[in-house]
């Protein structure tokens, strides 16, 4: 983060008077640190998507296929057609401006194209102008433009900005979603080859390995059997988790980000830790899939197409392995897509016969909300353990955390789990309180990170992006000492922790089962002197 | 510059029916055919825009959830805004399309000393926009009675309603001033917040300036003007029921009137104006959120699609697996080969 400014000079330039000109005169201008570096070619081609090639964002020529204004306009046809959300935003915008001063990259960087409505007219404008009869004959007038060089570069530049995080579409009087229009966009964008990396390889590599950073079956099993190791130095208790495992009652996924970044760590020992007890305490079988090993998918970032073939391994593996239902870990996203997507796309093809509708066996609970897909969050399964006692917790643990609560985007406007985390939280700490409101619940505020993940070239972008967060959390750090951040959100965890040492730096980052995972209570083990982090436990400091 | 483009579009429209119906006398084009033809572009033209729409395909399940979702029985579930049954979703559409829920959510942001940002409730936009479509309405059901003969109760009623302060003569109608008041807030806030200025385009601003000119040649009429409201209602009786007059003497105040609204009439179905008939097909706001409960059907297929399948993995992984005793389908001599 050397490059960035201060956060006071960074706030500073935020200036929210646009340009005089018209938006349409004023000429794209990439700069460092707002975008991400171009795909690498090898992972394009792993995928077959088309026009793999080497460029760079910053030249003049993007080595474009000859008819790429044929390919755009032929993607644009065909997704008009298939789409009604898409062919709908197009038309009915009245450009009210009510989702103006929404979205956080625009309140952070003050870009009056990073405006929803602007964002999505970038597009709106090439389909007035190349697909209205009014449009082409009017042009401009009717504010319509044709597709150029220039404007793709605008589209490139600028939909991998979103986020996708749908916090414009709560407040559009008609739901307009830019998500669904940069989702469009980018796949018109990787029909000419023009992806960043830091999506287009975690695609690959979550296709062939199975996770976002291409570890291999034992190297996943090597993690894994590390975090047990410092559970068992922690709590002298060594969890024995199952891989692969045929006949195991409960397939587990969470995004690989947890196993191998802190803080997502912590919350990864906290799933061993609560599956260890629930196999001790009342025998339930839990086991891992090394080949379904990413809950993320970053095909949800890339197209329709490649968000199908990265999610059709979750039912395969629980087919193959023949599991009663799957449980899903801390993921933004990846809950996106269950939610919404994964039972109309794969639902059928790859959905397991003898999978059944969720219950769980120790508290008899039936997930009726999960009726059909067969995937529990495991914030509504540790809500239910917990709302029946079945787990024996010990608050005072987290006695030196004082928590707030991130309602994670897509699990926030993509499904409505606000409740049982916080259920949850308050269950295993103390002290807990509540942003301001307008910026919880559905009102959430993207980390900043999204698009880019935890890329570094597109920092400012993300600190810019990561400001309204920030500056809630800021405002409860302020007011009543909170000292935690908590989300269920792998993306999250990887970008929230520098956006709150940039803004707000004496608040760290957690997921929920971390926080389970230390107040829980396992029969026969020994004292506890620290928590996950290796961090003395209140009352057990060294003299 | 855009927002004059537009007002002189408008002064040239009315400009046209008053040489028109004026000074060459067409008012047979101006009264009987060009309304005609122009209901008849809307009537067809918004059906078609809808029957388009509707022909694009609802590939996947994707409102935007405004609350908690149907979860564990304990936990209360925000029924209207992450609705999983049918009246559910209808609430939420009768919230939004009724009283514009969303708009009402509002908040404006604003940067203040050191790096602090705030939110505010910001609900002038819901008000202005409310009270433009309830105003426009009533107006619209107000001249139902040029329409209908017997006049229904319902419409006289409205009427009644709408002048019960019975101010001047004839009344004054509460609603042309709240609708006046609520276009022109309309419109200065299009010029005066930059940031809206900003994302304005000329078809923003013409409909704006339209039924400003609808609205004044209309007040002017009734108040100022005082055109012969039996001869309108003759007109507009015979427009409805197919034996078409012209009576004589209306003023011309009435063609420019109904030549502006015959413009909005015919512009609908080709601009924005259409999210009168999306709103009800937007797919984040009307589908039942609870989608891991009901699955929904994808009327399209993905074609050519390629997984990568355990065995693939396997035998690329399977000495590797086998090291670390992970279980394996083939063993490794078999996979080997």
């Amino acid at each position: 983060m050397s490059d960035l400014p201060r956060p006071e000079a960074l706030f500073a330039n935020i200036d929210y008077t646009p340009p005089k000109a018209d938006w349409m005169d004023v000429p794209v201008e990439i700069k460092p640190g707002r975008y991400c570096y171009a795909a690498n070619p090898d992972s394009v081609n792993y995928v077959g998507l088309p026009h793999a090639r080497k460029w760079n964002p910053l030249d003049d020529d993007w080595k474009l296929p000859e008819n790429w204004q044929e390919i755009i306009f032929n993607g644009l046809r065909e997704r008009l057609q298939k789409y009604r959300s898409f062919k709908i935003f197009m038309d009915i915008c009245v450009r009210c401006g009510a989702c103006a001063d929404k979205c956080h990259f625009f309140i952070g960087s003050g870009d009056p194209k990073n405006m929803p409505v602007l964002r999505a007219e970038l597009l709106r404008s090439v389909y007035r102008g190349e697909f209205t009869t009014f449009g082409k004959i009017l042009g401009r007038f009717a504010g319509g433009r044709k597709l150029t060089p220039e404007v793709l570069k605008e589209w490139w530049y600028y939909f991998f900005q979103c986020s996708e995080c749908r916090r414009c579409s709560v407040f559009c009087p008609y739901g307009i979603d830019t998500a669904e229009v940069t989702i469009i966009g980018r796949e018109l964008l990787n029909l000419l080859g023009l992806n960043i990396d830091w999506i287009a390889t975690p695609v690959a590599n979550c296709y062939r390995t199975g996770n976002h950073l291409g570890i291999q079956p034992h190297a996943f099993f090597d993690m894994i059997d590390f975090f047990c190791d410092d559970i068992e130095d922690i709590t002298g208790i060594r969890p024995e988790p199952s891989f692969n495992k045929k006949g195991a009652d409960i397939l587990f996924i969470t995004p690989s980000g947890d196993v191998f970044a802190d803080p997502g760590t912590y919350t990864c020992m906290g799933y061993l830790m609560l599956f260890e007890y629930l196999k001790r305490e009342y025998g339930l079988d839990v086991t891992w899939s090394t080949y379904a090993s990413e809950g993320g998918n970053f095909g949800f970032f890339t197209s329709h197409e490649t968000m199908k073939r990265l999610n059709s391994k979750m039912y395969m593996e629980a087919d193959r392995l023949g599991v009663k239902w799957i449980l899903g870990g801390e993921c933004g996203h990846m809950w996106r897509v269950i939610h919404q997507y994964m039972d109309t796309l794969n639902g059928p093809e790859f959905q397991h016969s003898r999978m059944e509708v969720p219950s769980n066996p120790i508290t008899g609970t039936v997930f009726k909300n999960a009726a059909s897909t067969k995937m529990v969050h495991i914030a509504e399964f540790t809500a239910d353990l917990i709302k029946h006692g079945k787990l024996n917790l010990n608050k005072k643990r987290n006695a030196n955390i004082h928590l707030t609560w991130h309602d994670s985007c897509n699990p926030a406007r993509g499904m409505g789990l606000l409740d049982e985390p916080r259920f949850v939280a308050k269950s295993v700490v103390e002290k807990f309180t509540e942003m301001p409101e307008g910026t919880i619940r559905e009102q959430t505020f993207c980390c900043g990170g999204g698009a880019g993940l935890n890329a570094g070239e597109n920092d400012e972008l993300r600190m810019m992006g990561g400001l309204p967060r920030a500056n809630a959390v800021k405002y409860v750090h302020d007011k009543y000492g909170v000292n935690m951040l908590g989300c269920v959100c792998a993306i999250d965890r990887a970008v929230l922790p520098n956006s709150m040492q940039y803004w707000v730096p004496e608040v760290d980052v957690c997921g929920l089962h971390e926080l389970v995972a230390n107040a829980l209570v396992f029969p026969g083990e020994k004292e506890r002197e620290t928590d996950l982090r290796g961090e003395d436990l209140p009352g057990m400091e060294d003299e | 510059m855009k927002a004059l483009y537009s007002l002189f579009l408008v002064f040239a429209l009315a400009a046209l029916a008053l040489v028109g119906a004026g000074a060459l006398g067409m008012e047979k084009a101006f009264g009987l055919y060009i309304p005609f033809l122009a209901v008849a572009v809307f009537v067809v033209g918004f059906c078609m825009r809808v029957v388009d729409w509707g022909k694009s395909a609802v590939p996947f399940c994707i409102p935007t959830t405004c609350g908690q979702q149907e979860s564990l029985p304990w936990i209360k579930q925000s029924t209207i805004e992450n609705p999983s049954t049918t009246g559910g979703v209808v609430m939420r559409m009768l919230l939004e399309v009724l009283l514009f829920r969303s708009l009402f959510r509002n908040t404006k942001v604003d940067l203040h000393e050191g790096t602090r940002v705030t939110y505010s409730s910001s609900k002038w936009l819901w008000l202005g926009a409310l009270a433009f479509h309830y105003s426009f309405l009533t107006i619209v059901l107000r001249h139902m009675r040029f329409f209908t003969e017997p006049v229904p109760g319902i419409i006289a009623g409205i009427e009644a309603m709408d002048s019960m302060l019975q101010i001047g003569a004839p009344t004054l109608y509460l609603t042309d001033v709240v609708f006046v008041a609520a276009v022109t807030y309309l419109f200065v806030r299009r010029v005066v917040v930059p940031q809206i200025r900003y994302i304005s385009l000329v078809q923003d601003y013409f409909p704006l300036f339209l039924i400003l000119g609808i609205a004044f040649s209309g007040i002017f009429m009734r108040y100022f003007a005082k055109v012969d409201i039996i001869s309108v209602k003759q007109l507009a009786m015979g427009l409805v029921t197919f034996s078409w007059v012209v009576p004589e003497g209306i003023g011309v105040m009435f063609y420019i009137h109904m030549f502006l609204v015959s413009v909005l009439l015919a512009y609908f179905p080709l601009s924005k104006l259409m999210h009168m008939g999306g709103v009800f097909l937007s797919p984040t706001r009307n589908m039942n959120c609870a989608s891991r409960k009901f699955r929904h059907i994808n009327p399209w297929k993905f074609e050519n699609v390629h997984y990568h399948t355990y065995e693939e993995y396997e035998d690329e992984f399977r000495e590797k697996m086998v090291d670390k005793d992970l279980p394996v389908d083939k063993p490794l001599a078999e996979g080997a080969e």
